[in-house]
């Protein structure tokens, strides 16, 4: 009876130290991910963005085929694992994105040998990626606005003041004068393209301001003027400019709203429409003014033919070519942001024009400092210490 | 006054000041209101294709009305404005699948809408011809600058030769470096001709940025100053 009882107990402590032993056997994967990997994982905010990402690093070398990592991300209060990167050798440098920084991670890291057996998930961390409100990479580029504005306001002041500034000549925008003239002692009209593109391209702003003073001469003269549209807003403020500018030259009564018209949105219809009305209407003189692409030729070539004198100006420097090929006069880039100053001769927008100059004679002084540096340290072997430091201040600021 | 010109200067500047300091705020507050604007952008611009349509229809029935000098093919504009827009709303009705196909049993199903075809069998072929005419332009440009008469003209016909040839199989079979040299005439000084214009360019474009701000430059909304 003693024998039994104590069989039947030791059949009961078996079952109780055997069962918990199987459990772990069952669940218990057949290996674990590596403490020391996972204390060498990094996990940081990306600078400079909306909170929306965060970089995962690990400096560790390990590499082997036998075993892969998976790196998985959890939502704090969410259940649902995401896989973010299967990797096989460590280093390891990855950005995971689509994040909000109104939210917490956690990141699990796991490894899975050759037999696809997956250990269980060890915890990296929790993090939350951070929602920047400045840009520090572009720290160059705000304070060289802030600069250049200073430089505009600084510089329409002295006008203001009275100070005199030299505007260099413009010779396609002297020629305007001419070219409305030459309209009018034919009996011709002004044919007026405000470019291809919307109001919101600086390019059609400049153009528009261009078509102040041009309108306005057109209606002392009393020429007909043809304003043909891409876009309705941009025909909207055309009409507006044009009525204003009659209005200022004492001619309302010439104004005809029918002059400036919506063409078409369609890039080529634009430009075969423009270049029918050159053909039918027989301008003598046609203002290419504004941002063009492909069309600028077609206008151009098909202007050439008629035998009008053409002014063209785009800031497009694929589109240049064209017009310096087919027009009689070009603007060239900035020339076209400053012909509105340059036609209205008015002091404060001289100024704007003299800070223009001023900026790119210091781009200029910066971009030949640079190469002379450059020069001098590949002359002395890189030798010189400070010249490097220069190079790479200069270099800091060309990326900015 | 107010309403004409202060008010459009005062929302120019107010947006303008926002939406350059937009750009240096990556926080995604600064983003939905970037998206903000472009929305009403997009709403703005849908809005102005009415003034477009009013301004199309209005100046052709003028020019029938008058009888201006081809008026005929006002109407066929008028007719293609109307038939187009009508397809666009209505088109749905006459899709293959269903209207057509009850008429005509012979008519196979098809995705494509009546708009869709109007612009892919219309708008497409006589786009593409007009881009076609591109071709012959350049070469009729081409051949009017490259002749000799100057010191740059001279200077351009050869560059021009140079780089025509380099880019076509004979120039590599004249000489095999060509292809290289015409890479480094495009990457060196057709490169730096280029940037020194686009930094002019950029310049421009913040001096005009910044004189719409200030309310320097008005010219745009209409009057002189």
């Amino acid at each position: 009876m003693k024998n039994k009882i104590l069989f039947f107990i030791f059949i009961i402590i078996s079952s109780i130290l055997i069962f918990p032993q199987n459990e772990i056997l069952k669940d218990e994967p057949v290996f674990r991910v590596d403490s020391t990997i996972v204390s060498e994982f990094k996990v940081e905010d990306v600078s400079n963005d909306d909170g929306s990402r965060l970089e995962i690093s690990c400096q560790k070398v390990l590499e082997g085929e036998n075993y892969s990592f998976t790196l998985y991300r959890k939502e704090f209060d969410d259940t649902v694992f995401k896989t973010v990167k299967i990797f096989q050798s460590l280093p390891l440098k990855i950005v995971d994105e689509g994040l909000s920084y109104q939210k917490k991670y956690q990141y699990y890291l796991s490894v899975t040998d050759s037999s696809g057996n997956e250990s269980e998930k060890c915890l990296i961390g929790e993090y939350s990626p951070k929602a920047n409100l400045f840009k520090t990479d572009k720290v160059i580029l705000f304070l060289m606005i802030i600069f250049y504005t200073m430089i505009i306001i600084y510089l329409v002041e002295s006008v203001r003041k009275g100070k005199d500034l030299f505007v260099r000549k413009i010779s396609g925008l002297d020629t305007l004068d001419e070219a409305v003239g030459r309209a009018t002692e034919m009996g011709r009209p002004v044919l007026y393209v405000p470019g291809s593109s919307s109001m919101s391209d600086i390019a059609t702003i400049a153009s528009l301001n261009i078509l102040g003073p041009v309108a306005k001469k057109i209606a002392e003269y009393e020429t007909k003027l043809i304003v043909p549209n891409r876009d309705p807003i941009v025909m909207t403020v055309a009409k507006e400019v044009v009525k204003e500018s009659y209005s200022e030259a004492g001619r309302p009564d010439v104004y005809n709203d029918n002059d400036i018209f919506f063409l078409t949105d369609s890039q080529f219809g634009y430009a075969a429409a423009i270049s029918g009305i050159m053909t039918r209407e027989k301008p003598a003189t046609n203002l290419l003014l504004g941002m063009f692409w492909a069309e600028s030729l077609i206008m151009a070539e098909a202007g050439n033919t008629t035998g009008a004198i053409q002014i063209a100006g785009t800031d497009a420097v694929t589109q240049l070519p064209f017009f310096i090929t087919s027009c009689d006069y070009t603007i060239i880039g900035e020339e076209l942001y400053a012909a509105s100053a340059y036609l209205s001769r008015e002091p404060l927008l001289l100024g704007t024009l003299k800070a223009q100059d001023y900026l790119k004679g210091f781009i200029i002084f910066v971009i030949t400092l640079y190469f002379v540096i450059l020069l001098i340290s590949w002359i002395t072997g890189g030798n010189l210490v400070f010249l490097s430091k220069i190079l790479e201040i200069l270099r800091f600021i060309f990326k900015s | 006054m107010f309403v004409r010109r202060t008010l459009p200067l005062l929302v120019s500047a107010v947006f303008g000041v926002a939406l350059i300091l937009q750009f240096f705020v990556p926080h995604p507050a600064s983003k939905n209101f970037y998206n903000m604007m472009l929305d009403w952008l997009i709403i703005v611009s849908a809005f102005t294709y009415l003034i477009a349509v009013q301004s199309t229809v209005e100046l052709h029935f003028t020019k029938i009305k008058r009888k201006v000098e081809g008026w005929q093919y006002s109407i066929i504009v008028l007719i293609a404005l109307f038939v187009t827009a009508f397809l666009g709303v209505f088109g749905g009705a006459f899709m293959p699948t269903t209207l057509w196909m009850k008429i005509f049993p012979s008519v196979k199903p098809s995705d494509t809408t009546p708009l869709m075809y109007t612009y892919l069998y219309m708008q497409m072929p006589m786009q593409s011809t007009i881009f076609s005419l591109l071709a012959f332009y350049m070469a009729s440009a081409a051949f009017r600058s490259f002749r000799a008469r100057s010191f740059d003209a001279t200077l351009l016909l050869i560059t021009a030769g140079i780089v025509t040839l380099g880019r076509v199989p004979l120039g590599e079979f004249i000489y095999k470096g060509l292809p290289d040299v015409v890479e480094w005439i495009l990457k060196y000084p057709n490169m730096a001709a280029q940037r020194g214009i686009l930094i002019g360019v950029q310049l421009g474009i913040i001096a005009t940025s910044i004189k719409i701000i200030l309310g320097i430059e008005g010219k745009y909304l209409g009057g002189g100053k």
